[in-house]
């Protein structure tokens, strides 16, 4: 009997292991599309549930929620008929467990939080998604380019609230120590810059490659550079054999030649600590770090939030676009960009796309700008845009010849990830520009 | 098993013959007693067993099922496609495709075994390395002295601490700009050049002195527990006998704490299989996996990557090697360690 039991739990613990893999297990459950709300809200009563990633940061503010927040009080009471609930989840929490897990039960959230690109793509393919093609299309049509992400074969499955280009952000003190005197428009002139702040004894550039997505976004503005437009806004159908895909790497190979990043940059995060890379800008230990707009608010985050410390950081803070390559075939103004949206589910009630479209009204966007400090979709809401920095963000973005959804969103959590390991480890001296093209076709073989 | 087996034999004849004998008084009353037997087993093991039948072999079974499947965790499994074992084939050997093996090696294979070995390294320098290290300290630590309490709750602490923030404090320690590299430099060395991490030859080493850190404690504890059950009397014989300290620890000590060493080693390859808690705070395996394991390998791609048809494969393979250990263990190492164990008692 002793070894009985104990044979069970020894059993037991290397079962165990097991349940890992299997912690989410799938309900089979069918979204039942016919019993979808009819196209138009009526008076009855109706609750939506509405997911966001909208939490509290390590300061304990959650302006994004709070806004949020009030925007569901606003709209709730002008609708007494709709109660909203919200849910906030962390970001990683909601994108990895929260939504997959609740799409394939049958039982999610009315609204819940999109990010675009190949993951929405599957989501609509296994029909969990609300058509919003027709129902939203004045709304489509004044936010314009920037709702490509949110679309697949033509469908609109939803709507951004906000939308930004990345590109180099920059402290100018560094700049006039080293002696530049114009922010570099051409890879040749950023080389010459790297070459003058390392003279000056200054790190040129900050990388968090420890979390492999910041070192990735350089390949992909060397892709978007080096690929033609209907190569890269393609790339969603995983043909990898265009040789520009190769020719990324290859820039990218030739530009860790210069010896352009920090000391350890395999061991430096993004946005954790004073060692990270934005750490490392806004402490001016290093001049740029290519980013996305928010980084407008992570470079705050390590100030002690005083209003002068703020504005002596702004004052000391520019931004230019990612320079262009020399015989690249694709168009140097293109621009990498994302930003955040939301979907309403196949059998959310009609009012979800209500609710959604008075989320990107010119009233609530504005709001947002405000409030949050983002930068908005809605055009009409671009005058709320004060800081100068941010205006010029929102500037590059309309100027830009067009926007490329950032690559490993584009290409799903599958074929993205692949894409960017195989980066990482060119940034490690473990890889070369073929073996990225090899992991994102291997990946891309075994995707549906 | 034998116990259950004999009652279970002992209880067959007498339930067959129960209805027969309704007029019998003892026979009923010994019926009674086999029907409240077993429903007291039905009371006792029922609950576990619904739980683990629920919680341990459904999941088991899903996952080999999963296991299976080309599945991406978005869209419903009825819509998966079956591909048999091309999923451990991915794993094992570039998949069956020979189309497709040289990039498969690239993105699957080589990941994998990098992984596995990462899991064997760890095995085999824990028996190298952990055993004689955790032994010497048990030995001499096995004796009287003013504040041996102190210095064994000193030794375990580490093991008690969470896996998580024993991993954030080593972060700190390792941080490029650490305790760690102003010791090495303070001795004439430098930091390895990629990051004590993030280095591709050092990485691994560093997270392994981590992990002897934090487990030695358990080996040293055990160890001395089974040192307090020898006899003094064996020891004082020896040394009466002109037995040197070392000839008593190598003759006399060690050897009847053999079936402590043997549970140890047990625990400490399976712990070694299925190490994750350490290795994923410390970066996920590392940026290109320099100190990953198995766990960490199947967290990353079957979850993050969202293949969870790939992902269930290489549980299903971790799931077996440990199953294998533990059968192993049992069948052979444990009977003998417990037949020793029953005969000299």
């Amino acid at each position: 009997m002793r070894h009985t039991t104990r044979a069970l739990s020894i059993t037991a613990l290397a079962l165990t292991t097991a349940l890992v893999a299997t912690a989410c297990t799938t309900g089979d459950t069918e979204p039942d599309s016919s019993s979808s709300g009819s196209d138009t809200p009526t008076d009855e009563q109706v609750t939506l549930t509405w997911w966001h990633n909208g939490v509290a940061g390590d300061t304990g503010e959650n302006s994004l929620g709070d806004y949020w927040d009030q925007v569901a009080a606003d709209y709730m009471a002008d609708h007494p008929n709709v109660t909203i609930e919200i849910e906030q989840i962390q970001n990683e929490d909601l994108q990895r467990t929260r939504i997959p897990t609740a799409l394939q039960s049958g039982d999610a959230p009315d609204l819940f939080q999109q990010w675009g690109g190949g993951e929405m793509k599957a989501q609509a393919e296994a029909g969990y998604l609300m058509d919003l093609s027709s129902v939203l299309s004045d709304d489509i049509d004044r936010l314009g380019g920037a709702v490509a992400p949110w679309q697949a074969d033509g469908v609109t499955y939803g709507l951004p609230f906000q939308f930004a280009v990345e590109g180099v952000w920059y402290r100018p003190s560094l700049f006039e120590q080293a002696g530049i005197t114009s922010e570099p428009t051409t890879m040749d002139e950023l080389n010459t810059a790297v070459q003058q702040l390392k003279d000056a004894g200054i790190t040129p550039i900050a990388v968090g490659a420890a979390d492999k997505w910041p070192a990735a976004h350089w390949w992909y503005n060397f892709a978007l550079q080096s690929c033609p437009q209907d190569v890269i806004t393609s790339a969603g159908d995983f043909d990898f054999s265009d040789p520009c895909w190769v020719e990324a790497g290859n820039q990218l190979e030739e530009f860790l030649g210069t010896e352009p990043f920090q000391d350890n940059f395999m061991s430096t995060v993004a946005q954790t600590g004073a060692t990270s890379s934005a750490g490392l800008v806004t402490n001016a230990n290093a001049a740029m770090e290519l980013m996305g707009q928010w980084n407008f608010f992570v470079y705050q985050g390590f100030t002690d939030g005083s209003d002068e410390q703020i504005q002596a950081l702004l004052d000391d803070l520019d931004w230019f676009p990612m320079p262009g390559i020399s015989g690249g075939a694709g168009d140097p103004t293109a621009a990498m960009g994302g930003g955040d949206g939301f979907s309403c589910y196949v059998d959310a009630p009609a009012e979800c796309a209500d609710f959604l479209s008075y989320i990107v009204s010119d009233d609530v966007q504005r709001g947002f700008v405000e409030a949050v400090g983002g930068l908005p979709v809605a055009p009409a809401a671009s005058d709320a845009v004060a800081e100068p920095v941010n205006q010029e963000i929102a500037a590059a973005a309309s100027e830009a010849a067009y926007v490329q959804l950032w690559l490993d969103t584009d290409l799903g959590p599958n074929v993205g990830g692949a894409m960017n390991d195989g980066i990482v480890a060119i940034f490690a001296g473990t890889g070369d520009a073929q073996s990225v093209v090899d992991v994102m076709t291997a990946a891309a073989a075994t995707a549906q | 098993m034998t116990a259950l087996e004999t009652s279970g034999k002992a209880d067959a004849p007498a339930a067959q013959a129960a209805g027969a004998d309704a007029g019998d008084p003892i026979r009923a009353a010994r019926r009674r007693d086999t029907i409240r037997k077993y429903l007291e087993v039905a009371l006792f093991v029922g609950p576990a067993l619904v739980l683990f039948l629920v919680f341990v072999v459904y999941p088991v079974v899903s996952a080999m099922r999963y296991s299976m499947y080309q599945w991406n965790g978005i869209s419903q499994f009825s819509d998966a496609t079956f591909i048999g074992i091309e999923n451990y084939a991915r794993a094992l050997w570039g998949g069956t495709d020979p189309e497709t093996r040289q990039a498969f090696l690239t993105a699957y294979t080589e990941p994998f075994w990098q992984a596995l070995g990462h899991n064997f390294a760890i095995i085999f320098l824990s028996m190298a390395v952990q055993l004689p290290l955790a032994l010497l300290i048990a030995l001499t630590l096995n004796r009287k002295f003013p504040g041996r309490a102190s210095v064994r709750v000193i030794i375990f602490a580490p093991y008690v601490l969470s896996e998580v923030i024993a991993g954030v404090m080593w972060m700190i320690i390792f941080d490029p700009n650490g305790i760690a590299t102003e010791f090495a430099r303070a001795i004439g060395l430098d930091m390895p050049a990629g990051g004590w991490f993030e280095d591709q030859t050092w990485g691994f080493w560093t997270v392994f002195s981590i992990i002897t850190w934090k487990y030695v404690g358990l080996a040293i504890i055990l160890f001395l527990a089974g040192l307090s059950g020898v006899s003094e009397d064996l020891q004082e014989a020896a040394a009466i006998d002109g037995a040197s300290w070392f000839q008593i620890q190598w003759k006399i000590n060690i050897p009847l704490i053999g079936p402590t060493i043997r549970i140890w080693a047990f625990l400490s390859i399976i712990g070694s299989i299925q190490l994750f808690d350490m290795v994923w705070v410390l970066n996920r395996g590392g940026t290109t996996g320099q100190y990953s394991t198995i766990a960490s390998y199947m967290m990353q791609i079957g979850f993050f990557r969202s293949d969870w048809g790939y992902g269930s494969a290489i549980a299903v393979i971790m799931f077996l090697i440990s199953f294998t250990i533990a059968i192993f263990y049992m069948t052979t190492i444990l009977r003998q360690d417990s037949g020793r164990g029953a005969s000299e008692r």
